[in-house]
């Protein structure tokens, strides 16, 4: 604050306060720089004012070790930011394990925010307080950009594919949320709000909102209904069980991990990674579903036992 | 430099050597051309001035006061899109370029001086494209035409703002190409590459990126094309392309591309800081060298736009560490450019407070970004309008302040022609004054979380967007000054002699105006640059 | 400077014609890398979609008619030939083996750009094999295929709309040559336009290995 003015906004994350330590730090390296060159020119110019048309000052045509100086000083300074902020930028990519994951669809002009008990927002989030909240995410149409000032979050949220961001909220409250990446005419309309809630809190608001099937029953009624188990329950296709996360082996002798992106991949385009050892007959469903749509067949079959979660038991 | 040229009198220069439209539309002498070009960029940065006086305007009101959303969205598409094509990259390449590099080498003109005049009606050309989406409803995707948005969901003239921006691409390659055969291979005898001006070392790394870089951005342009007309899937995922494949060649020209909007200017301040405190500038091979070493790393950089597109983490690791490293010659340029005031006899005409405003400005504004090449701020930052003040503090308060110093310098050399001193420094401060007022909030309002592009915004912001505003009305008044005394200057301003400011440097050493073919003899130098000393010039 | 009959002026910017013959020069070298930055674009999309969509793209691949393409590689080869013959003749001063020369360039380019266009292009149109157009392929890469032919067609589109432009530029020269406008000691135009002709060819040797014979062993 300064004569009660705000310079920054809460800090209502985990990482908030780190990111702000190393912005004051910057912040008084540039002003000091700044001030320095400012008024060392001031100086100069006015103790070697001209003082006659006729003077010709003694010229100097340089300083080794001047240069030297003023090139290992600020070559030291970048190495020093640079290190400082790549561990907390390398610290704070990974959520946790046990984090909560939230679904979040962006399309022109709206937040659509998906719980996995089955709870469907629009363009609010509500979460719980102390918890990491992983939130994985796409785009229906253009590029937007899910921003929360007070945690110090910010990603871009593409079509076709999955990106992701965590957090984990320190204070309760409500908190803007923006979309940052320039979307379309009401871009500046496509704003909602974060609110963080005591635990029980949020297990009442959970528990007392509208909810449809969790995303993974969702899932599973379009397995029902776009009869999967044809195939994927009968030998013709992979099996579900414990795939998510597992190493799958293609036919042409790659192997790939079986995350969402794969998940996603293999729904819409299904002939870009052929499965090794199964037939190449599964129809695409391009057009026939929406990312709503897919991001429950995903926890559905996440339901259905992962790799990590296989690994750990034997 | 020797004195073998002889001055003409001032009775018969370039500038009356013939009257008429065509004497000027077919001039194939790069002095005309380059004045050519001072009157359409003259044009283009009010008419992008202007969007950004309403989008100010606009934006006191947390509601907005002015504008349709849709309309502000157009409003910061043309302003970006005209300042970085069609004022800032031309700028000082085409009007302070055009018109020194033959002289400061020594020679009658450029090497290609029909393709010179190509080169700006290439540039026309591209401007009348880029008017005409203007008028016709305007375009709206931002100047960065990020995918799909632009290739599927934008509505209007995308096409037409595109080819325009492709066409005087052209303008900018040819413009460097010229200026580097000039200056590997028409230096006057005796001009060896270490007595160059650094305005020309400058102007070389500039035309450098200009030539590599630009193709680039045409064929990305080409492919948006393609892909708007044909509905195929170059970079729209829902038809199988990349959107980030675009945004990896879009940003390797346009990276680089702020660093041709910088370099001339820093080319300019180096004259400037000799000539206004008589000495050599201090460390000139670490000036020239530096001015190189930032065309190359500034092809290395672009991911740094790019932190939270989704790249990889070790993608962005590379590009920050590089993106540090970038900030290191500049540096080194800072420090050199005071060092040479020390012990100097400075006098505070115009051009020289315009580079003292750039040296401080630019230290200001380039030490930001050392808030955005570092990972973990920038996540912060990234698309809030600190970026907006980032960038702004370079191009503004860095290279248009170097700009308007040379304009204020050169004047009298285009011209003949004195404007009153009084007037500039007083619309330099002005200037000075409005800039810090419209740009240092945003800095604040950026961390504060503010996006940018934002046609309507929570009203906890409102105090930061007026008082930015308020700046932004000071700043349009100081570049009107200029304007008024400039046209003034060149009818009742003083006659310049060949050399007001007592500058070294080949072009002073010729009329003001130049005749046509600059020197009555072809120079021969047999001094080192800036020579202002009577004795040789001691190391410290 | 003129000498009786040539018109090699030395133009009023320089001091003589050897520094203006460099300056022509080191313009064309330049010129060059622009068109290398150029392409250079176009070829990294190309790779990475190829990385993405490996089947399509191979499957579109083996819809080229490899034959055609092989005949006018080396029809373009030999036009570089003939316009290394065309420059030596120049130097020599033999003003009929140079207008031969020339025509025989233009001639072979004439070539590619009509076997391109009429038999690889119309015959790929008629396939339904052109983007955004009519394209229907009945394969399960149909969509990596779509964007291959995207790339096929803006690759040598470019390529060939580079050739055009070479081949009005040498019909000019021609004409000037005709009219006995180069020298032994003048012809720069000449040498210029062999760079770019070179250049153009180079390209192709690109072009013709990345489209049509990279996925000739799967």
């Amino acid at each position: 604050m300064w004569f009660g003015f705000p310079l920054r906004p809460e800090q209502a994350s985990t990482i908030a306060e780190g990111i702000d330590n190393l912005y004051y730090s910057l912040t008084a390296i540039d002003l000091f720089f700044t001030a320095v060159i400012f008024l060392t020119i001031f100086y100069f110019m006015i103790r070697y004012r001209r003082r006659s048309q006729q003077e010709t000052p003694e010229q100097i045509e340089g300083s080794l070790p001047l240069e030297i100086l003023w090139s290992i000083v600020p070559l030291v300074l970048v190495v020093v930011t640079f290190v400082w902020s790549t561990s907390l930028f390398i610290r704070n990519a990974r959520p946790p394990e046990a984090a909560t994951e939230i679904f979040v669809i962006g399309k022109q002009w709206m937040w659509q925010l998906q719980h996995p008990e089955g709870v469907r927002e629009i363009n609010e989030l509500h979460v719980p307080v102390g918890r990491p909240i992983k939130l994985t995410m796409t785009s229906e149409d253009v590029i937007h950009d899910f921003f929360i000032p007070a945690f110090r979050v910010k990603k871009d949220v593409v079509p076709g594919k999955y990106t992701s961001l965590w957090f984990q909220a320190t204070k309760t409250g409500q908190y803007h949320l923006f979309c940052a990446q320039y979307c379309g005419v009401s871009h500046a309309l496509m704003r909602g709000e974060v609110i963080v809630m005591e635990p029980q809190d949020y297990e009442r608001w959970l528990s007392g909102s509208k909810k449809e099937n969790s995303m993974a029953a969702s899932g599973a009624r379009l397995y029902d209904q776009y009869a999967c188990i044809t195939c994927h329950g009968a030998g013709k296709g992979p099996a579900f069980n414990d795939l998510y996360m597992s190493k799958v082996r293609l036919q042409d002798g790659k192997t790939v991990l079986a995350d969402e992106e794969y998940l996603r991949e293999s729904i819409l385009f299904p002939s870009a990674k052929l499965v090794e050892g199964y037939p190449a007959i599964m129809p695409t469903f391009k057009g026939q579903l929406t990312e709503e749509q897919i991001l429950q067949f995903i926890a559905y079959i996440k339901s259905l036992g992962s790799a990590e979660r296989k690994a750990a038991h034997e | 430099m020797s004195q073998t040229a002889v001055e003409t009198s001032p009775g018969v220069n370039y500038l009356n050597v013939k009257y008429g439209v065509k004497s000027w539309l077919l001039t194939t002498d790069h002095k005309r051309i380059a004045l050519l070009y001072l009157a359409s960029i003259t044009f283009f940065f009010m008419v992008g001035g202007a969007a950004a006086g309403l989008m100010r305007l606009h934006l006191i009101e947390p509601q907005g006061a002015l504008l349709e959303p849709a309309t502000y969205n157009k409003m910061f598409s043309i302003h970006g899109i005209i300042m970085v094509f069609f004022f800032l990259i031309p700028s000082i390449p085409a009007v302070m370029g055009n018109f020194l590099v033959p002289m400061m080498v020594g020679a009658r003109d450029l090497a290609f001086p029909r393709l010179n005049l190509l080169s700006w009606y290439i540039y026309i050309a591209g401007g009348l494209f880029t008017l005409y989406a203007m008028i016709a409803g305007g375009v709206d995707t931002g100047w960065t035409f990020y995918t799909p948005l632009s290739t599927t969901y934008a509505n209007g003239n995308v096409m037409a703002a595109a080819l325009g921006v492709f066409i005087t691409g052209f303008s900018s390659i040819l413009t460097g190409l010229n200026f580097v055969v000039t200056i590997h291979k028409m230096r006057a005898p005796g001009l060896t590459w270490f007595r160059l001006p650094l305005f020309l070392w400058a102007i070389y790394a500039t035309s450098i990126i200009m030539i590599l870089g630009t193709p680039v951005l045409a064929i990305t342009l080409v492919l948006v094309a393609l892909e708007r007309l044909f509905h195929v899937g170059v970079f729209d995922p829902a038809l199988g392309g990349d959107p980030i494949l675009f945004q990896h060649l879009f940003w390797f020209y346009s990276h680089p591309a702020v660093y041709i909007m910088i370099l001339p200017s820093m080319g300019v301040v180096s004259e400037l800081v000799t000539c206004f405190s008589r000495k050599r500038v201090f460390g000139y091979s670490f000036i020239a060298f530096s001015s190189v070493a930032i065309a190359a790393i500034s092809f290395l950089v672009w991911g740094h736009h790019m932190f939270v597109s989704g790249q990889s983490v070790y993608a962005s690791l590379v590009f920050s560490a590089l993106s540090f490293a970038v900030a290191i010659p500049s540096a080194i340029k800072v420090f050199n450019w005071t060092a040479t005031l020390y012990r100097g006899s400075i006098s505070y005409q115009a051009p020289m407070l315009y580079a003292m405003g750039f040296i401080a400005l630019f230290t200001m504004g380039g030490l930001t970004g050392l808030f955005l090449a570092s990972l973990a701020t920038d996540i912060h930052l990234h698309d809030t309008y600190f970026i907006i003040a980032h960038f702004h503090y370079i191009m503004v308060g860095g290279a248009l302040m170097g700009y308007l110093g040379g304009l204020h310098f050169w004047w009298p050399k285009m011209t003949g022609r004195l404007y009153p001193d009084g007037w500039a420094r007083f619309a330099a401060l002005v200037i000075f004054i409005g800039f810090n007022l419209t740009f240092m909030p945003q800095f604040v309002l950026g961390y504060l979380g503010m996006p940018r592009r934002y046609a309507v915004y929570p009203e906890e912001f409102q105090v930061l967007n007026v008082m930015s505003s308020a700046g932004a009305s000071i700043l349009g008044v100081g570049y009107i000054i200029p304007l008024v005394y400039f046209i003034w200057s060149m009818r009742y301003g003083p006659v310049a002699g060949p050399n007001p400011w007592g500058a070294k440097g080949l072009e002073w050493q010729t009329s003001s105006p130049p005749p046509t073919e600059n020197f009555e003899q072809a120079p021969t130098v047999t001094e080192e640059a800036y020579a202002y000393g009577a004795k040789e010039a001691r190391v410290v | 400077m003129l000498s009786e009959g040539h018109v090699t002026a030395l133009a009023h910017q320089f001091e003589d014609l050897e520094q203006q013959r460099e300056a022509a020069s080191l313009g064309m070298w330049l010129f060059l890398a622009t068109e290398i930055m150029f392409f250079g674009g176009l070829f990294t999309a190309y790779t990475v979609y190829r990385m993405m969509y490996l089947p399509g793209f191979d499957v579109g691949s083996h819809l080229l008619n490899v034959k055609l393409g092989a005949v006018n590689t080396i029809v373009l080869l030999s036009s570089s030939l003939t316009m290394a013959l065309a420059v030596r003749a120049a130097m020599l001063g033999k003003r009929r083996h140079l207008v031969t020369f020339l025509v025989l360039t233009m001639l072979l380019g004439l070539t590619f750009v009509g076997v391109k266009l009429t038999f690889e292009w119309h015959h790929e149109y008629v396939e339904h094999l052109a983007p955004g157009l009519d394209f229907d392929l009945n394969s399960p890469h149909a969509k990596g295929a779509e964007l291959f032919f995207v790339f096929y067609f803006t690759m040598t589109g470019v390529h060939a709309l580079h050739m055009i432009i070479g081949l009005a530029v040498m019909a000019v020269l021609t004409w000037q040559a005709i009219q006995g406008r180069f020298t032994p000691e003048g012809y720069t135009a000449i040498e210029m336009a062999g760079l770019y002709w070179h250049f153009v060819d180079v390209v192709w040797i690109f072009l013709f290995p990345l489209l049509y014979l990279i996925g000739a062993h799967h």
